[in-house]
């Protein structure tokens, strides 16, 4: 395993061609093979109220807001639907810090929609299960294994952003800090609920910042193993109050790269055409990531801060099949599910 | 790197490669180790350099004789879209870029077959672009449009060659190859310049000293095999004359075209056809880039597989946008110094022989412009 030194020496001088052989080298030994696997799911976003107010966040608006919703269930279980029947297997759910929404209100969901459809619930942030369990006066423990019972299957790694408080007082002083991200990650892997983990770039952290958060990232996986997959996103900076430059492909490549060679304990490295677009997401495939994602029937998040890439499966498969891989549409936990 | 077959071999050691190692490695090699033996390649020929300079398109009009399947710009007289510019018009254009960017240091002018403009304006336009800006470089009409202008002139080649290099041209682009085979013409532009005459002209201009670009065109219904095949019409024709300064190709984009039913190609597939370019063009000494065709992050990354040259600053480029392309229509310089720098090569404003031009004093000072 590469040291924190020897992954910054990587990252700050490391050859863009050759990170990315090494970083193919490593998914190769991991799934050997021609297999790119993709998932078909949905993002919910059954509320844009939040309190945290992010500056990074296009997304978000105060209660008082015109443009402020709550989807009403008949509304959520109408996009579970639609999902099912378009072939998808999942569902993320996610929404803001809602000051009215109480644990009852997020149970009553779970139980919902799993009784109407057999879909695979990865929803909620670290950062709404931490504002769920305070409201509730539960600890996120007795939080997870309610919302656990009542049909959460694992959590998105969402909200992660870039795990170092300095930059995360800067960018999001109101959310949840470094530990507080870590603890529910852990906590939901102790009682077998697994997660991906995220890393935002391009929120003003230093390369020293991105291993660290590598590092934390990969500390825990050693203890938990509970980590599926690792996702590289950039920032998107339009309409939000941060603001300031997108960080490049040629940046974001060599970061993804170095995240395979770093976190050899995590099984899948997701490229994100989501932020980079479908050219750049294909091009991950040839520098570590073995995962193109969701082709996501719904994304409302990155789209309000001005990036609208779309994507259907046939032009999933064909990207997969263009860079010479095999497509497989795949369910939450990585199981191949169809072959294309 | 030890490799298992001939080509791969030949590829990394820069060793000429045939048309069957080509077929080879597009079939066999893994994309990142093309992009490592070109880079490897281009190392050799401009070290840590790019270039790119600082131009201005001029599309003289869109109406067009040709009306190419593959075109998304031209048109007929009577449509809405169609334009003409007279020579007073380009001169007013010329006017203000230079007054707006006085490192102006090329025009790049290529234009429709329009059914009834005569030689004669093609010839008093150059004349008149270059009595308004002496210095500033005229790169002119692909070999397509001169071959239109020998037909509607009843003179040669050569002859119209001559008169345009009297009048001021100083280069052809070397757009219009598309792809050099003309079962694929047929379908694809039918009435335009064949393989044989494009040839001819292209080793025309380059025996009167004009030098041009060599271009492709791909990704439409070309074969693999004709694609590649291009590539080594093209170095044939450079070990002949030496007359070609860079390579750059095209991907095919379909939307509004004839051909719209066909899908752009991929990332993945420019990225390998510009490293395959750079491998097997070894006597072509640049590779560019066109970031306007890519889109910027693919043309940045084109540098790690052997593109030298980002080619221009481009103000208001028409025909490529005509057929979808979501780029913009231009971007400055320092975005392209920025997008250099971050790969951690050189960048070289370069004018159109690839000489370095003094930043801050490039082309015609801003003085000499305004009088």
């Amino acid at each position: 395993m590469l040291t924190p030194t020897e992954g910054l020496h990587l990252l700050q001088n490391g050859d863009i061609l050759q990170l990315g052989q090494m970083a193919n080298a490593v998914r190769q030994k991991k799934h050997p093979g021609k297999t790119v696997s993709f998932i078909i799911d949905r993002n919910i976003n059954y509320s844009n109220i939040c309190s945290n107010e992010c500056r990074f966040c296009a997304f978000f608006r105060r209660a008082d807001h015109k443009d402020a919703y709550v989807l009403p269930m008949s509304e959520i279980l109408a996009k579970v639907e639609e999902t099912v029947a378009a072939g998808g297997t999942q569902v993320m759910i996610q929404g803001g810090l809602h000051p009215d929404l109480d644990l009852p209100y997020y149970l009553h969901m779970l139980a919902t929609i799993k009784e109407h459809f057999p879909v695979a619930i990865h929803s909620f942030t670290a950062t709404e299960i931490l504002y769920m369990a305070q409201k509730a006066g539960k600890s996120v423990k007795a939080t997870l294994l309610e919302l656990q019972a009542a049909g959460l299957d694992s959590l998105p790694g969402g909200g992660a952003e870039i795990l170092a408080d300095r930059v995360r007082k800067i960018v999001s002083p109101k959310k949840i800090m470094t530990a507080d991200w870590l603890n529910v990650m852990e906590t939901a892997h102790s009682i077998g609920m697994e997660s991906t983990a995220t890393m935002v770039i391009g929120l003003g952290e230093t390369l020293e910042e991105r291993i660290d958060h590598m590092e934390k990232i990969r500390a825990l996986q050693e203890k938990t193993g509970g980590f599926r997959a690792f996702i590289t996103w950039t920032f998107q900076p339009g309409h939000t109050e941060l603001g300031g430059k997108k960080t490049s492909s040629w940046e974001y490549l060599k970061t993804l790269a170095l995240t395979r060679l770093y976190m050899e304990n995590i099984s899948h490295i997701q490229g994100s055409w989501v932020t980079q677009g479908e050219a750049i997401g294909q091009v991950t495939l040839a520098c570590g990531a073995d995962d193109l994602g969701s082709i996501m029937l719904e994304e409302n998040v990155v789209r309000a801060a001005g990036t609208a890439y779309q994507m259907s499966i046939d032009k999933m498969v064909k990207l997969i099949e263009a860079a010479g891989f095999e497509a497989a549409q795949r369910d939450t936990k990585y199981n191949i599910l169809r072959r294309f | 790197m030890q490799k298992n077959n001939t080509a791969q071999q030949k590829a990394a050691n820069g060793e000429r490669l045939s048309f069957e190692d080509a077929l080879e490695l597009y079939h066999g090699a893994d994309l990142l180790d093309l992009a490592t033996w070109a880079r490897a390649a281009k190392q050799k020929k401009s070290g840590q350099n790019i270039y790119y300079n600082v131009n201005r398109q001029i599309n003289l009009t869109n109406i067009c004789t040709a009306l190419c399947p593959l075109c998304a710009f031209s048109c007929e007289a009577q449509d809405k879209q169609a334009y003409v510019l007279e020579k007073e018009a380009v001169i007013r254009l010329l006017q203000q870029t230079a007054a707006k960017t006085p490192g102006l240091t090329e025009v790049h002018m290529v234009s429709a077959l329009h059914p009834t403009k005569d030689f004669s304006y093609y010839l008093n336009i150059v004349a008149a672009i270059k009595e308004t800006l002496p210095q500033v470089h005229l790169k002119a009409f692909t070999p397509v449009e001169i071959v239109h202008f020998s037909e509607i002139s009843g003179q040669s080649v050569e002859e119209v060659l001559r008169q345009l290099q009297a009048a001021g041209l100083d280069s052809l682009p070397g757009g219009g190859a598309e792809i050099l085979d003309d079962s694929v013409r047929e379908i694809i532009c039918p009435k335009k310049a064949r393989t044989a005459d494009w040839i001819h002209t292209i080793k025309t201009a380059h025996r009167l000293g004009i030098p041009t670009n060599a271009t492709m065109m791909y990704g439409h219904i070309e074969s693999i095999e004709q694609r590649l095949q291009h590539l080594f019409t093209l170095r044939d024709i450079q070990d002949e004359t030496g007359g070609f300064q860079a390579y750059v190709s095209f991907p095919f984009h379909p939307a509004n075209t004839e051909l719209s039913h066909l899908a752009r190609v991929t990332a993945w597939e420019d990225l390998k056809m510009i490293a395959l370019s750079r491998l097997i063009l070894d006597n072509i000494d640049h590779i560019k880039a066109f970031w306007m065709m890519l889109t910027q992050p693919i043309a940045q990354l084109a540098m790690a597989f052997g593109v030298d040259d980002l080619d221009g600053t481009v103000e208001e480029e028409k025909i490529i946008h005509a057929a979808g392309a979501k780029t913009k229509t231009g971007i400055t310089k320092a975005e392209i110094i920025e997008m250099i720098n971050e790969t951690g090569y050189i960048p070289v404003e370069r004018d159109t022989f690839y000489h370095e031009v003094n930043n801050g004093k490039s082309g015609l000072p801003a003085a000499e412009v305004q009088d």
